[in-house]
Order: C-alpha cells, then structure tokens, then sequence
C-alpha cells in the first residue's frame, strides 16, 4: 500500500487547516496558481481577495491584532511579493503575528531574472522576524508550522515564506507530515522573569513615592490587561499607555492619566517627568514617547519588563531589566506584593495624586469649539458617544489618528488597532475590513482622512464582494493635516505639497462602489447623520465629514525637550 | 573598543546574509567576519571583529540573539582566550639582497615562504592582528608588498570554557 501523495500547493492548503486557519488574504498571480487552484477544491479555508497585496497584509494585520491569531497572507512572486513590504514592515514594527506565504519562479530560474522574480527573502529581510526559503515539497507543511509558531511566539512578528512554483505543481509530489508542536534549539523564548529581579522590582515599587506605570503594546499582545488592572490597583498607581497599549487598562478608570508622548496628555508626561520609580510594561521608550533622551526622566529609577531584551536598555537604561513573559511577569509581581504584605503608603500617594491632580485641572485634552466649521474632535466626540465606547476603531495615520487616540477612550484591549511604529498611511482601511470579517456583529470604525484613505481606497470593491459593512469616518479637512501642522509650526506656513487640490465627491465614490455615501458639513447635523450612519446595517457607509482644515493637534511636545515640555495649545506652553 | 564574537548558528541557507543585514541595518561595525561549518555540518561558526562602547556591544549581542537561527553568542573578549589571523603576502624578491632580508623577516616571526614565483615570494604568517600589523609594515620596509589577503580574525576562549551546543 502506498501513502497518498500530494503536490506542494495541496500541502500549504492541508498545512493551514491543519493550523486551524479559517481565512487568508491574498492575490492570485503566475507563480501560486497551483496554490489558488487547490484553495478552489476544498473548504477549509476561505481566500479573501483583496485589490491590492498591501491591503492584504493589513487585512491580515488587523484580523491579527483583533483576535491575537496569526494573519495570513497569500501573494504572486515579484510585484505581488513587493507589493507585501509596506504591510509586513507595519507588522514588525508592532509586533503583530503575520505569516506571508509568498510565490517564488521554479528554482531552475531563480538566479535568472526570470519573469516576476524579486528575491523577497533578501528584500524582507529587515522587517521580518524570520523567513524560510522551500526548497523541497515535503518540507512545505512543518516550514509552515514552523512559521506560525514563530510569528506568535514571543514578541510576535511577520515570517515570511518563498514557495517556488515548481514545488506546488502535479510534476512533483510527496507525502504530508506536519509537526504541529514545534521544538527549535536555537528559538526558545523565556517565560518567567528572574525570580532575584521579582524581589528587586517589589522593593522599589515599595519604596517609590511617585511611581508611574507605563504600559505599551506588550499588555494587548500578552492578552495581561486584567492583571495589569489587578496590579495598577493594588498599588493605587498612576498609569499612562502609549499609543500602542490604549485599551490596556479601561480609558474611564480612575488611574489612568491617559495616552503619554508627543501627543500625550500634561499629566501623563508631567507624571512620568517626576516620577522616581517608573514600571515600564511591555513599552520599548521609543522616540515618540521620550522626546529628548538625555532630558529623560532624571529621578526615576526605572523597571523595565518586556520579553524582548533588546528593547531594554536601547535607548533608555533600564535599572531593573526583567525579561519575561508579560503575563507570567504580571503574575509574579503580584504573587510577591502579596508574599510582603504590599500597602501603598497613604500619606505618599495622596501627595502623589494631588499633585497629578493639578496637571489634571489643566484640562490638556481639550479644544474650543468655535466658528461654523466642525471641530475633527468633536466628531470623535460624536463617535464614542453613538458606539457607547464599544466599537473596534481603526485608524489610519494622521492628525485623525492622534484625535481619536485622545477622544475615544478605549475600554478593552484590542478595541483600538493603528499602525504606530511605522505610521503606515493607507492601513485604517484594509485593518478595519479584517477586524469586520473576524467579528461581523460589531461596530468597526475606520477612522480616516482625505489623504489616508486615498492610500488603499481600491479596497472599497473588496468590502462589496464580502459584505464588510465598516463604518468610514473621514475627517476631510482637504490637506494632509498631520504635515500641515508641522509646516505651521516648523517650516514657516510654508504648505509645501500638503494640500488635497483636487479631492474626489466622496459621497459619489461610494456609491459608485456600491456603499452608502454621507457628507456631513455643518455642526448641526453632525449628530444626527452620524447616528443615521451607524444605523445602516449590512451596508458599508463612507462618512466624509468637512472638518476645520486649520486645527491642530494638540497638546504636543516641544522638539528636542524634556518628555513634559509640551505646547498645551497655539503659543501656549505648559 | 575592539571585541570579538564568536556565534554559533544554524548551519541553514541566509542565515549568515541575517547577521550581515542585521550590522548593517543598525549601523554595527564589522571589522572581520570569517564563517565556516563547525565539525556538526548543521552548525556554523562565525567570529566577527567589531568595536563599540558597552551599551552598543550589549545591543550587538541582544540583537544578534534575538535572530532565529543563532544558538548561541558570546564576547570573546570579556576573558582570557586565544586569537588568530591568517595572511597571504606575495612581495617582490627580485635580487639576492630581498630574498635574503625578505627570508630573515619571515623567519624570524615565524612564518613560512609557500610559494616562488621568477620575482616574488608568497609568505603565509599566523597571529593575532598585532603581530600581521607589525610583519607587514616590516616588510614593507624592505620590499615592495605586491598584494595582501587576510583572513579576518578566528577565537576561542581559554581553559575549559566553551561554546558548543
């Protein structure tokens, strides 16, 4: 009796049900048509075709973020390959779980310049956590399990994989066997943290006085908000998130002093700056963040826990490195303020947060809303109040990203999904339709504007053909709000390139995709079409709403200043 | 300051086009890297000669840990160890003069003329990169250095200690 046989592009189909993946995004082309026509012959799982590979990617990408599974992504060799760079360098700047199952020209032409050949591994190879070249049929299905095992694992990541044509045609078969628990001797990420840097971290937060939690993207990825909430808590401790770990603890929770950073609120920053102890939690102090390094928090002695070494002490010295697991580490903190009978000392802490207090009372998150033009804020506003906080918001990048950072406040983790290492511009769109498709019932947000949504607009075709009824706000302000400001303040009003001459009717491009088109232009009517928007069902609605082109973000950071050195509003510093 | 690492990784194809990227990508020096397949053909070893203060090596080293394919790193020169270099030097040796005085040169630090051509001599000399240094610019003295080729630093740490798998 003889085993069956299957050909390569059998085996990547039977390696991804065997992994339990139910959707994949992707793009059919010369090089994985055998991969196509086996996705065709059976039912496990679903292709989603996108019109553009990036959008694939970010389509993975948020599916990805909103879960925690791995997004997989389907794409031709050469353009169709290329086209991926955009969203997997997105992924790997936020760490978010992605496999990219590429095509490859047969390996008799590889070396060649054959038709559609690009050497994706050599071109990925900075922004991947790993990647795998495929060159014989019956190492296709661990390759993949090996793949997703490191893409999840750890600080998650995008892996890419180069499949040659010749691997997946009928000329040449093999046998299936895959691996599901994978064991590698040169990839084994730590768990635990050192029990010694457990003891050092309880005693500092013992005896901090001002003690500020920071948080990052480490908590949502960790699924460890519920212990972070357990421990902000016990230790009656401020807490700020950066843009990547909104969500991490409740936006409305009596600790949190909202988002820090160049947009940040005055207390997150003020706190941060006089703090003496800082718990960083799965954060890396990236420039956004820290401002000018040298001016960084001078008196705080700082614990830095992530799973990722090389994130601690990059930019700023870390005190007590812990490595670990975030959810193991949360664990072991609490275990030990519990074992030494933690109380926060009260005299201290309500010194502390009076003090907070009055950054509070500055009130920096706030705008005027004056004249007839909409306010971009207000619409935000508008937004949080109709969805009651509960939407999944998508954003794409701009002064549109950092309003809803600062006006939504997010009261689950992985409610708030944007590109916030590499700032990808065109990401909003592609995400939000990942997130519908993983959870249909629910409110998806892609918050937008007239440039960001420019970027992969094609996709709307795509959000007809699989019913992705995601609700697009488009803070148009007919400019590239997020230069613009940087041209007022930097360069002199000088509005090189920033502005949107010849902007599309929104509305009727909408519609001419099949959706639902909505203007919004005066205040008045802000509420109530916002509302008839989110009362559309099973139809996609594009929201354009004119906002005033001339408003910035605010607060902000003063360039090269210390992390709470921050203009509050136009000419007016903290 | 200088350092020498020693890496122990997957023998797998790319994995040394990662450790290259991954210097050059963060703006890492490299001043030499030698690879080959240790006795284990899965396994290969690279030494790489570099220079950076503490916090740099230490993000030299966390970075190159974190690459999927390397076991194992360590900075040869946190201890005792042992390092050589080799070199291929091909100098004029045209009259009895320089063949005489280029002879004495090699012998007395110890290397060995491998090959004669009509008008040259080509000298194989082993060391650390000190003793290469202070050979070369001696012969240079005497003779004309007609091409040179160093094989970029090997180490190994001294007494029991080991890096293996």
């Amino acid at each position: 009796m003889t085993t069956q046989q299957f050909t390569g592009a059998e085996m990547v189909v039977k390696a991804l049900a065997a992994l339990k993946v139910k959707q994949i995004f992707g793009y059919p082309g010369g090089t994985v048509l055998d991969i196509y026509d086996a996705l065709f012959q059976q039912s496990d799982v679903e292709h989603i075709l996108v019109r553009h590979e990036q959008a694939a990617t970010h389509m993975a990408d948020g599916f990805a973020r909103a879960t925690g599974e791995v997004g997989v992504v389907l794409a031709t060799s050469g353009p169709g390959a290329t086209n991926c760079i955009t969203g997997i360098a997105t992924a790997y700047m936020d760490s978010i779980p992605m496999v990219v199952l590429s095509g490859q020209v047969p390996t008799t032409l590889i070396g060649d310049d054959a038709f559609q050949e690009t050497d994706i591994i050599g071109c990925s190879r900075p922004i991947v956590k790993h990647s795998f070249n495929c060159r014989n049929v019956e190492e296709i299905p661990n390759i993949i399990a090996k793949a997703f095992y490191i893409a999840r694992t750890g600080r998650p990541g995008p892996v890419v994989i180069e499949l040659p044509k010749d691997l997946l045609m009928p000329m040449s078969k093999g046998e299936f066997h895959i691996e599901i628990d994978v064991k590698m001797r040169s990839y084994n990420p730590s768990i635990k943290g050192h029990h010694k840097q457990i003891k050092k971290a309880v005693k500092a937060l013992f005896e901090a006085k001002r003690l500020v939690v920071y948080s990052g993207g480490g908590i949502i990825i960790a699924n460890a908000s519920e212990l972070l909430t357990e421990l902000v808590e016990k230790l009656d401790a401020p807490i700020t998130n950066t843009l990547m770990g909104l969500g991490g603890i409740s936006g409305t929770h009596k600790n949190f002093i909202g988002m820090l950073g160049m947009h940040g609120s005055l207390e997150a920053n003020k706190s941060m700056a006089n703090a003496d102890v800082i718990l960083a939690l799965g954060a890396r102090f990236d420039d956004r963040v820290t401002n000018n390094v040298k001016k960084f928090c001078p008196d705080a002695k700082i614990i830095h826990v992530d799973i990722d070494p090389t994130s601690i002490s990059k930019t700023i010295n870390a005190n007590i490195p812990i490595v670990g697991l975030l959810e193991e580490v949360l664990q072991q903190l609490l275990d030990e303020l519990d074992a030494t009978n933690f109380t926060p000392n009260k005299e201290e802490r309500t010194s502390w947060w009076q003090q907070i207090q009055q950054w509070r009372d500055v009130n920096s998150i706030s705008y005027v809303q004056e004249g007839e033009q909409i306010k971009p804020q207000r619409v935000i506003e508008a937004m949080y109040k109709i969805t009651k906080g509960e939407a999944y918001v998508c954003s794409d990048v701009g002064q549109h990203q950092m309003f809803a950072a600062q006006y939504y406040p997010f009261a689950k983790p992985r409610q708030w999904i944007n590109s916030g290492g590499l700032g990808t511009m065109g990401f909003g769109l592609p995400a939000a339709m990942g997130v519908k498709l993983a959870f249909p019932d629910s409110h998806v947000i892609c918050v937008t504007g007239d440039g960001s949504i420019q970027m992969n607009i094609q996709e709307l075709s795509t959000c007809l053909q699989y019913n992705l009824s995601v609700v697009i706000v488009s803070l148009n302000n007919r400019s590239l709000g997020m230069v613009r400001q940087w041209q007022d303040m930097v360069y002199g009003g000088r509005h090189s390139s920033s502005y949107m001459e010849s902007l599309p009717d929104f509305v009727k491009l909408a519609e001419a995709y099949g959706h639902v088109g909505i203007q919004i232009n005066h205040l008045d009517e802000l509420d109530e079409k916002l509302t008839q928007a989110f009362n559309i069902k099973n139809r996609l609605v594009f929201v354009d709403v004119l906002v005033d082109e001339k408003e910035h973000v605010y607060p902000m950071q003063i360039r090269l200043g210390a992390i709470d050195e921050m203009w509050i509003k136009k000419g007016v510093k903290a | 300051m200088r350092r020498i690492l020693a890496i122990l990784l997957e023998n797998e194809p790319g994995s040394l086009s990662r450790i290259v990227g991954l210097f050059s990508q963060r703006a890492f020096n490299i001043q030499s890297l030698t690879v080959a397949p240790t006795e284990d053909p899965s396994l290969s070893r690279i030494t790489i000669a570099t220079s950076g203060d503490d916090k740099v090596l230490e993000q030299i080293v966390k970075q190159v840990n974190k690459l999927i394919d390397v076991i194992k790193i360590t900075d040869l020169t946190e201890r005792s160890h042992v390092e050589r270099e080799l070199i291929l030097i091909k100098v004029l040796a045209m009259n009895d003069k320089s063949r005489t005085e280029v002879k004495r040169i090699t012998d007395i630090f110890r290397g060995s003329i491998i090959d004669i051509g009509k008008q040259v001599y080509t000298i194989q000399l082993t060391g650390d990169a000190e003793k290469l240094n202070a050979f070369v610019e001696t012969l240079s003295n005497e003779t004309e250095i007609i091409e040179a080729v160093r094989s970029g630093c090997v180490g190994i740490a001294r007494g029991e200690k080991a890096l293996r798998v």
